[in-house]
């Protein structure tokens, strides 16, 4: 790799889909349910020589071998659970663009809605207290009640 | 001789920044305002000479001057003029001065424009924005400079990566770092008030305008490099949830919900230390975003000639200011009173509601970003975390955003009462929820995301219109006219910007719902279908551009027999970078897009050929647009402009706290 840097590099590697293809014609299934089933496993599992790109994007090698590998599971009659779990036990857990939630995982998924409840309950506290405030003492001095009334009336 | 001046003029600008960094600083202290006026001067004189060295590398890429490493290894003599100038950014080192560039930009418009702030909070505002200047600078030089000379110059440059040539990748540096820089603003002034001991409604009003531009500069230059995705990578996706996305999608989620609450210190002085909180947060996930992108910790898959030590320094200065200024935080926070009193139902709570949502969002996307790292260090787990994890988890925030909008919106401020806001909503609530059944009884699909996506949409500009109406108050016709001529463009912006976020919420949902895409093997002058649309590839050809080589297609679409375009997608190869790139060939219309690229020559006979028909696409970075829009005319509203002379005039007008 050549040194070129930056952030827009760092943006076109990453999206890098790479020109060209993805899906080939000659890797498509014949029939149209499995070949949907194909795409929609293969969008969900991760190219390992890419950076952040679904198998069903790339067209790194790789990815073309794990998409033949997807059809040829499902040609053979596997469910989509049955053909995820074949690839993760010869890839690792990396290869799964969603996560699971097993173990600490559990972690991940669960950040948002606790920290929305959270975020929820102090607001709710800092919301009654508001509520409860008693209002500053704002009355105006003499002075500036002469010259509201002057400006009213005016 | 140039590129030495450049190279001086950035010394010096580093010499300047420690300078105000520090002399400023005491004088406000002390009260010496000698001391204090030094800040002015150096602020501008900071941003010429930073101007001068940006410049000298600008002409080194455009005379192509091989003696410079940076332009042997980001240029070439054949590159079209545009792209040897956006080569200049389109690199680490030219990033990074591009960055400072910006900084010290920022730091003169303060020193210009801020003539009616106290002298102590000018001088300390300064002075940070120095100090941020005084990191960087050092950065650069230290590890990234961009004027290293080399012994023995090639005849010819290695060119810019071919994807970087592009006009829409061209300007999508200069926007997102005007966004992400102009972050520092609002940090700076938030860690100035830290210093004083004091956050009023005139301090709200000072942040207010320069978070606005920021946030306006971030949403244009997401949308750009989004928009780009869409056309260049070959497939139309418009977004990835890529760790390099997220960067600049958090600071965007945190100055949104900033803009927020700012309004509430300015209009109510409450949630007055939550306000400078999410300030320090905004640029520290700005740094943040900088840190993953330089050192590649998160996305160390590749080797895309990332370095550690630049990513440590980086580090060092997301500890030494996001800490410094978290720890001043934890001390002076608890002096920052709130005044205002309001209800549950309030306006107050509506924005209170915004915030949440909008941060925990951001908190999503983070944890998101980084838990690979996480999972890496802590559990010895190697996992990855991709689309379905952040489009399940940070979606309902959106939709859920989406639907307390205009509720809150139509609020009053301190005490609302719901059935009276909701009055005028009844109306929109019934429509949107009406658009919404059409729409699912109209689509052939399954899906429930067009019809929430058309739901929201006539909820949220519905709402918007609503709001303005409600401005113009009561009355007849001509006098509500009258009024409604004469509203504030802040009321007008914050209309444009809300109805913005519908838009390109109805445009994702949309596209994601109907997209419908054909990939096969077309034979010359045979022509297929898809999705109504008859499609015939008439003839590939080869053609020659000035830096590369292509294969062009020439493919016509015809729809009930009449032809609606003729488009020629390409295949290009850069042979000095030694790359192909693809080039999509799109028709773009309101309604939907045409979408065809054209692949390899098939050893039977035949092209592979890629149709996609992607409905409503434009909507999402349209949305943007109008989003951006209504920041620009909040931005220009009456106040801000007369803020500074008014306040002048009556220097007793500032509430003492």
């Amino acid at each position: 790799m050549r040194s070129v840097r930056g952030i827009v590099l760092g943006l076109a590697m990453a999206m890098l889909a790479v020109p060209a293809a993805a899906v080939q014609p000659d890797e498509m299934l014949d029939d149209p349910a499995l070949e949907e089933r194909a795409r929609e496993i293969s969008e969900d599992l991760r190219c390992l020589v890419c950076r952040n790109e679904s198998i069903d994007e790339s067209n790194a090698d790789l990815a073309r071998d794990l998409r033949l590998l997807v059809r040829e599971r499902l040609v053979a009659g596997d469910t989509d659970e049955e053909v995820v779990d074949f690839i993760v036990a010869r890839y690792g857990e990396f290869v799964l663009l969603n996560p699971t939630t097993r173990g600490a995982n559990l972690v991940l998924w669960i950040a948002g809605p606790v920290g929305l409840i959270v975020a929820l309950g102090v607001a709710f506290v800092y919301l009654r207290r508001r509520g409860r405030a008693s209002e500053p003492a704002e009355s105006l001095s003499a002075e500036e009640q002469a010259r509201v009334d002057r400006i009213l009336k005016g | 001789m140039i590129v030495e001046l450049g190279h001086f003029a950035l010394i010096l600008a580093f010499a300047v920044s420690m300078v105000q960094a520090i002399v400023p600083m005491i004088g406000a202290h002390r009260g010496w305002r000698g001391w204090m006026a030094v800040a002015e001067p150096a602020a501008s004189a900071q941003f010429f000479l930073v101007a001068l060295s940006f410049l000298a590398l600008t002409y080194a890429f455009v005379t192509s001057d091989f003696s410079l490493r940076l332009v042997v290894a980001n240029s070439h003599t054949d590159k079209p003029m545009l792209y040897k100038i956006s080569g200049v950014w389109g690199n680490h080192e030219g990033s990074m001065l591009l960055w400072v560039l910006i900084l010290t930009l920022f730091g003169a418009c303060a020193a210009w424009f801020g003539q009616g702030l106290p002298p102590t909070l000018r001088a300390r505002v300064l002075g940070v924005q120095s100090a941020i200047g005084t990191a960087f600078f050092a950065f650069i030089l230290f590890t990234s400079n961009p004027f290293t000379r080399l012994q023995t110059p090639p005849m010819n440059g290695e060119d810019l990566n071919p994807l970087l040539q592009d006009p829409g990748l061209a300007f999508h540096p200069p926007f997102l770092y005007l966004g992400y820089v102009g972050l520092s603003m609002a940090f700076s002034f938030a860690v100035a008030a830290l210093i004083e001991g004091r956050v009023d409604a005139a301090w709200a009003r000072w942040v207010r305008p320069w978070t606005l531009a920021a946030w306006l500069f971030l949403t244009i230059g997401i949308a750009l490099g989004s928009w780009w995705a869409y056309y260049e990578l070959g497939w139309g996706g418009f977004w990835f949830w890529d760790p390099v996305e997220n960067a600049s999608f958090m600071p965007w989620l945190i100055a949104a919900a900033l803009l927020h609450s700012a309004i509430v210190v300015e209009k109510r002085e409450a949630l007055k230390s939550w306000t400078i909180l999410l300030a320090i947060l905004a640029f520290g996930f700005s740094l943040i975003g900088t840190f993953i992108v330089r050192s590649g910790v998160i996305t160390s898959v590749h080797a895309f000639a990332n370095d550690p030590e630049r990513g440590v320094f980086i580090l060092a200065i997301l500890a030494v200011f996001v800490g410094g200024a978290l720890t001043l935080y934890a001390a002076r926070a608890a002096a920052m009173e709130a005044k205002g009193v309001f209800s549950m139902v309030s306006r107050e709570t509506a924005l209170v509601m915004n915030n949440i949502l909008l941060a925990v969002a951001a908190f999503v996307v983070f944890i998101g970003t980084v838990w690979p790292l996480i999972a890496e260090m802590a559990f010895d787990r190697k996992l990855s975390v991709g689309p379905p994890f952040f489009e399940a988890a940070f979606t309902p925030f959106f939709v859920a955003l989406a639907i307390i909008l205009p509720v809150g919106v139509l609020m009053p401020w301190k005490r609302a009462r719901l059935p009276r806001v909701m009055q005028p909503l009844w109306g929109v609530l019934a429509l949107a929820i009406a658009a919404g059944a059409l729409t699912w009884a109209m689509q052939t699909g399954r899906s429930a995301l067009a019809p929430i996506g058309m739901v929201l949409f006539v909820w949220v500009l519905g709402g918007a219109a609503m709001d303005i109406a409600s401005r113009t108050g009561r009355g007849d016709w001509a006098s509500r006219l009258r009024r409604l001529r004469n509203l504030p463009r802040a009321d007008w912006g914050r209309a444009t910007a809300h109805s913005g976020l519908g838009i390109t919420i109805f445009g994702i949902a949309a596209l994601m719902a109907w997209e419908s895409e054909d990939i096969r093997v077309a034979t010359v002058g045979e022509p297929f279908e898809v999705s109504g649309y008859e499609i015939t590839l008439t003839s590939v050809d080869r053609v020659q551009g000035p830096n590369y080589n292509a294969i062009q297609a020439v493919m016509r679409v015809a729809r009930d027999g009449r032809e609606v375009a003729v488009l020629r997608p390409e295949k290009r190869s850069y042979p000095v970078a030694a790359m192909p790139t693809t080039e999509a060939a799109i028709d773009n219309g309101i309604f939907r897009d045409i979408y065809l690229v054209i692949g390899d020559a098939q050893d039977e006979g035949g092209w592979a050929v890629r149709t996609y028909i992607k409905p409503f696409a434009n909507w999402i970075w349209a949305g943007a647009i109008v989003m951006a829009l209504g920041g620009g005319l909040s931005l220009s509203d009456r106040r801000y402009r007369v803020a500074g002379g008014a306040r002048k005039a009556v220097p007793g007008a500032v509430p003492a706290e």
